[in-house]
């Protein structure tokens, strides 16, 4: 369950150059990236943060849930992408729609995105209350409103067991080697 | 079945696969390169300290790397990447590593097809969105994240959704002022950059037919770009002879059924198509090259793995060839194959008595990472794939995506100039 205000940021297409630009692509350890989240439009030249833009206001400060416009995390398949947003402390994205390999990084990387319809997402970018999501019964509630989610059921499995792809087939282990035992060419 | 259901039925062992069904196929071949490698690095750093072994890989001559995002190094950070991206391969017995200064190399998308990497009814994964590029040789090509390209390393295998397809259809030859880059914008235009959102893209008609490999894999390359999911052409003679002149004889080809079926239909007729570009900040944002025709510009850029393969260099070379370029203009061949062929054919001559900087390859400054980005307010056309905000450079640069020709024929004017307009 997590439950905050909302981070809206209002705009469709947001790409992973915008998400984390290219500069910083040659780092790779995996935490520390929350720093480089959305760079350019964060900061200025001098590396100054920008009024204007939505996670400079520190109303939306210890947000954990972001909401976005259509296909967000197209272009680029950099997973330094969901680094970035998870280090920066989202664990949830609400969009009308995802790019799909950045959809699936998000999953191996503890990132709950859930895609809803847009007058919902419009909804939910208005709203000033806390937004709770509970992904065991997946619904979203929020100003006496609850609204279902779709998600497979392996991602589910994966986001609240802490699992990924890797540790999931592990744990099938032992079926594994006694196929592979039974079926030699 | 269509191609790609049944190269991934094929590849998964069942005899028909339908749009949804997931399925788990076995990788042909696996790409990593000098973003991606390291981050796959961490990946098995990370799995090591959960007790998982990455002691080998599941197949190590299936698996090759590609130096081109960050090459040549422009700071340590980058330097100290390729050092890690050798160990990792010398550690794990890869040897098609495809080394900056030593030979052939290039950008990883036009090494793929440039030294027959891929074969048709081959799936093919690399760790980068236009993976998708190669799937014009009749193979099923996607590109994954970081963690499912550690995952196929390891096992040789990764799970995929079949995807329902967008059947693109050309009627007619282009004519000579127009390259596959001017369609497949006209089609990000008409469908969208979400408009293939898990679909796969294919291409097909009498147009394709006529089209050269190199323009086929133009076409395939932008479909990421559509959000599609892979982008393929059922393989013709013209694949055929392009893989067996490069070595590659033994594959078995995959073809749609007779009846194969498709989400939807789109056709074009060829004669009725213009010289297109994409405006800053989308793909999608498309005109005729004809009505925004005089913006000025600052600089053009013909390069990376959807704008410097041969013929795109051949394509420029025409325009370029006794006239000189008004603004700065750089050419920076997709591999080292293409380098070479250009040079021994003239066209290198060409670009330098031309004014322009001929550069070595590199993704460069088509991901604005280094070797000629753009400063503030500069203003770029490009023969590259994306012209979203700061792509090639600043935030508030701006960068027109266009055919070669088009890009050339601006060179020349220092506007956006439609190569009949020179």
């Amino acid at each position: 369950m997590v439950s905050s205000i909302v981070t809206p940021l209002d705009r469709p297409n947001v790409d992973t150059d915008q998400i984390v630009p290219k500069q910083f692509l040659k780092l790779v350890q995996r935490t520390g990236f929350g720093k480089f989240l959305f760079h350019d439009w964060r900061f200025d030249q001098n590396n100054t943060p920008k009024k204007e833009f939505v996670l400079n206001d520190s109303k939306y400060t210890g947000s954990h849930i972001l909401v976005s416009g259509d296909n967000f995390g197209c272009g680029s398949s950099r997973e330094h992408a969901a680094w970035a947003i998870k280090d920066y402390g989202f664990d949830v994205v609400i969009a009308p729609s995802f790019a799909d390999i950045f959809y699936n990084n998000c999953f191996k990387n503890g990132i709950l995105p859930i895609s809803l319809p847009k007058e919902i997402v419009n909804d939910l970018m208005k709203t000033d209350s806390v937004v709770h999501v509970d992904l065991a019964s997946q619904t979203i509630q929020y100003n006496s409103k609850s609204i279902h989610f779709d998600i497979d059921g392996s991602r589910k499995k994966t986001l609240l067991e802490g699992l990924d792809d890797i540790a999931i087939t592990l744990q099938h282990e032992n079926k594994i080697t006694s196929f592979e035992k039974n079926h030699v060419l | 079945m269509n191609i790609t259901e049944k190269i991934l039925a094929r590849a998964s062992g069942k005899s028909s696969v339908a749009p949804d069904d997931i399925i788990f196929a076995n990788v042909d071949k696996a790409m990593i390169h000098d973003v991606s490698g390291p981050g796959v690095i961490k990946v098995f750093e990370k799995l090591q300290k959960q007790g998982i072994s990455t002691d080998r890989l599941w197949n190590s001559s299936k698996v090759w790397v590609a130096e081109d995002h960050f090459v040549p190094s422009a700071e340590k950070i980058s330097a100290e990447n390729i050092v890690k991206l050798t160990k990792f391969t010398k550690q794990y017995g890869i040897e098609k590593h495809f080394k900056y200064g030593m030979g052939q190399y290039g950008i990883c998308h036009t090494l793929s097809h440039e030294e027959a990497m891929v074969l048709p009814g081959e799936v093919y994964v690399g760790g980068d969105s236009h993976t998708n590029t190669t799937g014009a040789l009749g193979a099923f090509a996607c590109g994954l994240g970081h963690t499912d390209v550690a995952y196929v390393l390891l096992n040789g295998r990764i799970w995929f959704k079949i995807p329902e397809t967008l059947y693109f259809k050309l009627n007619g030859k282009l004519p000579d002022h127009m390259m596959a880059k001017d369609l497949i914008l006209k089609i990000i235009g008409d469908i969208g950059t979400e408009g293939a959102a898990y679909y796969a893209m294919q291409f097909g008609g009498s147009g394709i037919s006529e089209m050269s490999v190199e323009s086929r894999l133009t076409l395939c390359n932008m479909t990421t770009e559509a959000g599609a999911k892979n982008g393929i052409i059922e393989p013709d003679q013209k694949i055929f002879d392009y893989l067996s002149q490069r070595g590659a004889t033994k594959y078995t080809p995959v073809y749609g059924d007779a009846d194969a079926e498709y989400a939807k239909v789109y056709e074009y007729e060829a004669s009725e198509l213009e010289p297109t570009i994409a405006k800053p900040y989308s793909p999608e944002n498309i005109a005729t090259v004809r009505d925004i025709a005089g913006v000025e510009l600052d600089k053009s850029y013909i390069g990376s793995c959807t704008g410097a393969k041969y013929e795109d260099l051949e394509a420029a070379a025409k325009i370029l060839k006794g006239r000189q370029v008004k603004i700065r203009t750089e050419v920076l061949p997709a591999a080292i194959s293409i380098y070479k062929r250009a040079m021994e054919n003239g066209l290198i001559k060409i670009f330098l008595d031309a004014g322009v900087t001929v550069g070595p390859p590199t993704c460069g400054a088509c991901c604005g990472a280094h070797m000629g980005v753009l400063a503030k307010d500069e203003i770029c056309i490009s023969t590259t794939n994306r012209n979203f905000p700061g792509r090639m450079g600043h935030v508030e640069s701006q960068t027109y995506l266009a055919s070669p020709l088009v890009a050339a024929a601006s060179a020349v004017t220092g506007k956006i100039t439609d190569p009949r307009d020179l």
